[in-house]
């Protein structure tokens, strides 16, 4: 698929990819910097169309299935926005209504949606990997709404794209992703996508949920148990939500204790640096990962994070459903 | 070949391989009559037996499988004794022990007379069953051991379930000591594996999927060997994965405690990079785990810490292994290419020689459960095997006898093939 240009052509550097091959986008394992790259620049094509009122028809009469097989509000709406915003017709299918429920295979679930007649399948799904097995199984474009602890691909590309936006470039930035990474797709994703894009990540949180062992899985990071240190150097700060009905007790004593370990407070976020940024997947647990006075604050970029949102999703289902010759 | 023919069985000329005898001859022969290994044959005899050239073959004897799952009763979709001990003959094992984790699970008298008749009619090969230790594998209650003795079971385990309860397990090793019943253990502290789909590290971390740390087995190895210390019963730890858990036998051994351990040969040649795919069919309890784990259960297999090499075939349907790695069941289906990924890892991979393979899945299995088997001694069952180490094949799913396809090793280029299997003097494999 090429690029879509909306406006005046970008200037074409070396290594530059013009031209997206791929069905799907199951992980951030499976791309490239070039890769993700093209995607930043259809994003940024778009963003003008995210304003009221505006919309665009390149995906006129294709059809997006969400097929959201564990709750989601968040992303499941920023998928259908995204679709609606390019012309496409969207259905959603949430857990209860799905059929799935009722013993369904997965593999039978989607090529009876595949028998309709639907262009892509947007997923998410409690199992990791689920996502990589959709796409083997389907011609159609897959796109990974998060499959269990493995990867959310889309939420770390409008991560590094928000980082992109605010500092011009990722290459070089220091990120520390601060919280739950054990049970995280959302940090599985940036690590990879941050490492790809040429960022330094920092990994910080209680050591039964940010384990020595991360280091053996992505030899790039820096793994970190005090805040202080996690926190001063860094230009953002990912927290990540705790989820506390996903873990066992065993993994820390009580939200309480964890706030009062690795909460990020006014007083902690004052160890970073002046222009340094707090950047947070949603939803927040107020009070629990983050304070409302840093959540709210100047440092914040958390609406901003939503709102490319839009545009990066925008970016993958153009791209991924392009991929496909008709 | 007719596989009813009687007649007299002369190999000629072939590499004899005999751990049991500590025979290993360069080119020599072997002699069967009456479903037993004679050391000559009578002129009369020779003269209608039937003659094997063995030029360029190995004969060894027949393989003793001591952890495997051939589907009945209850689980006929997955496998059945038709086809499981087809595939065991083509794998080179005529004697192979079954888990009693079958539907309903053998855990009493009936299910185990069902078992041996289905196989009084069905199996190309020796089935041996086990009985479960606890009723239903639940670790709650002991099995009838001693009516389940008498019903034929050559020893008794809870399979993957394990024993979580060490009451209950020496209790067991003491009760079933009485019966001279091994009890196999499958080590696993299911405290500490809830959930989890494959060996915790680095690779589980990257996958986003659960894992099955070394120490939830090791624990149990450490707590079986204080056991057997403790109750002087025997007991025999089913495929360990882990290198420490290797270690910890070789401690036990050098105390003289009557410990014997197995291991399964797809755990010798594979590693969990090999599920970086997610592929389903390399899901296996116990998991998969690193390289330094593969080096340390060889090298517990070449110093004699382990005695056996298992197949821990485990059939799964192709519908139940279609899914999402975390729905799909444990287990690989592994009789037929045990022998070649044994081979694969150990001799070509320059760890081991010939004959130390063969002893690892003849001799030493059968001494670990005290069956007669695995040897080509004169008077012994004339079950033997004829292979050919050098040929180089790669398993595809059409070729193999098992009624599932879930064969991690299908595609893969492997070293050594069975080329005829004989139970008895009479030719159960080969053309």
């Amino acid at each position: 698929m090429v690029l879509t240009s909306l406006g005046p052509p970008e200037s074409h550097r070396m290594a530059q990819q013009d031209t997206w091959t791929k069905k799907d986008l199951t992980g951030i394992e499976e791309l490239s910097r070039p890769e993700i790259e093209l995607l930043f620049r259809q994003a940024d094509q778009f963003l003008p169309a995210l304003a009221p009122g505006k919309g665009l028809d390149m995906m006129k009469g294709r059809t997006v299935v969400n097929l959201f097989l564990e709750p989601s509000t968040r992303t499941r709406t920023a998928f259908e926005i995204s679709a609606k915003k390019l012309g496409a017709e969207v259905v959603s299918i949430n857990t209860t209504a799905s059929s799935l429920v009722k013993g369904e295979t997965l593999r039978d679930t989607a090529m009876n949606i595949r028998a309709m007649g639907v262009d892509a399948i947007v997923m998410r799904h409690s199992s990791a990997g689920s996502a990589r097995y959709l796409g083997s199984v389907l011609d159609i474009s897959v796109v990974n709404a998060g499959d269990g602890a493995h990867e959310h691909p889309t939420q770390a590309l409008l991560d590094a794209f928000t980082l992109r936006q605010r500092f011009g470039k990722v290459e070089g930035l220091k990120v520390t992703i601060l919280g739950d990474i054990l049970f995280s797709r959302v940090a599985r994703s940036n690590i990879l996508c941050l490492s790809k894009l040429g960022a330094q990540v920092t990994l910080a949180g209680p050591a039964t949920l940010v384990p020595a062992t991360l280091k053996e899985a992505f030899p790039q990071v820096r793994i970190v148990h005090d805040l202080k240190e996690a926190l001063k150097d860094c230009d953002a700060v990912m927290l990540l939500r705790i989820q506390h009905e996903r873990q066992t007790t065993t993994h820390f004593p009580s939200l309480g204790e964890y706030t009062s370990q690795f909460g990020l407070n006014a007083e902690r976020a004052a160890w970073l640096k002046p222009e340094a940024i707090v950047m947070h997947p949603g939803p927040i647990n107020r009070g629990v990962e983050v304070e409302s006075e840093v959540a709210d604050g100047p440092r914040s970029v958390i609406l901003e994070q939503v709102r490319n949102g839009v545009a990066v999703r925008m970016a993958v289902l153009h791209l991924c459903t392009g991929a496909i010759s008709r | 070949m007719n596989p009813a023919d009687n007649s007299p069985l002369w190999i000629r000329g072939a590499r004899v391989i005999d751990p049991s005898a500590k025979r290993d001859e360069a080119k020599g022969d072997v002699f069967a009559l009456d479903g037993k290994f004679v050391d000559q044959l009578s002129a009369a005899d020779q003269a209608k037996a039937r003659v094997i050239d063995g030029t360029g073959l190995v004969v060894a004897p027949g393989f003793v499988d001591l952890n495997c799952r051939l589907g009945e009763p209850g689980r006929t979709a997955r496998e059945t004794i038709r086809t499981g001990t087809r595939a065991a003959a083509a794998g080179g094992f005529t004697t192979v022990v079954t888990m009693p984790d079958s539907l309903p699970a053998a855990d009493n008298v009936g299910t185990i007379q069902l078992l041996r008749e289905i196989c009084s009619r069905d199996a190309a090969v020796r089935v041996l069953p086990t009985g479960t230790l606890t009723k239903g594998h639940e670790g709650k209650a002991l099995a009838p051991l001693g009516t389940m003795k008498k019903a034929g079971v050559v020893a008794v385990t809870d399979t993957t379930s394990g024993v979580q309860n060490n009451e209950i397990m020496r209790r067991a090793l003491e009760y079933a000591a009485m019966f001279d019943l091994v009890v196999l253990d499958h080590c696993q502290d299911s405290s500490m594996t809830e959930g989890g789909q494959m060996h915790e590290g680095a690779w589980s971390l990257r996958l986003g999927l659960r894992g099955l740390p070394r120490a939830a087995e090791e624990i149990v190895v450490s707590s079986d060997c204080l056991l057997a210390e403790l109750t002087k019963a025997r007991i025999h730890l089913q495929h360990l994965s882990s290198g420490g858990s290797a270690d910890i036998v070789r401690r036990a051994k050098a105390k003289q405690l009557s410990v014997t351990a197995e291991v399964s040969a797809l755990h010798l040649l594979l590693t969990d990079a090999a599920l970086a795919n997610y592929g389903t069919s390399l899901k296996t309890n116990p998991p998969l785990r690193e390289e330094a784990d593969r080096l340390a259960l060889i090298a517990a297999l070449v110093d004699g810490t382990i005695d056996a090499i298992c197949s821990d075939h485990s059939p799964c349907t192709a519908t139940e292994k279609d899914c999402e790695f975390d729905l799909a069941p444990f287990g690989a289906a592994t009789l037929e290419t045990a022998f070649a990924a044994a081979h694969t890892a150990l001799v070509a991979g320059g760890h081991a020689d010939l004959p130390l393979l063969v002893a690892r899945l003849t001799h030493g299995p059968a001494k670990a459960l005290g069956l007669a088997a695995g040897t080509l001694k004169a008077g012994a069952l004339a079950d033997l095997v004829v292979l050919d180490p050098k040929s180089a094949w790669t398993p595809s799913l059409a070729d193999l006898a098992s009624k599932s396809g879930n064969n991690p090793l299908v595609g893969r280029a492997l070293t050594g093939r069975i080329r005829a299997t004989f139970v008895g003097g009479r030719q159960v494999f080969g053309a």
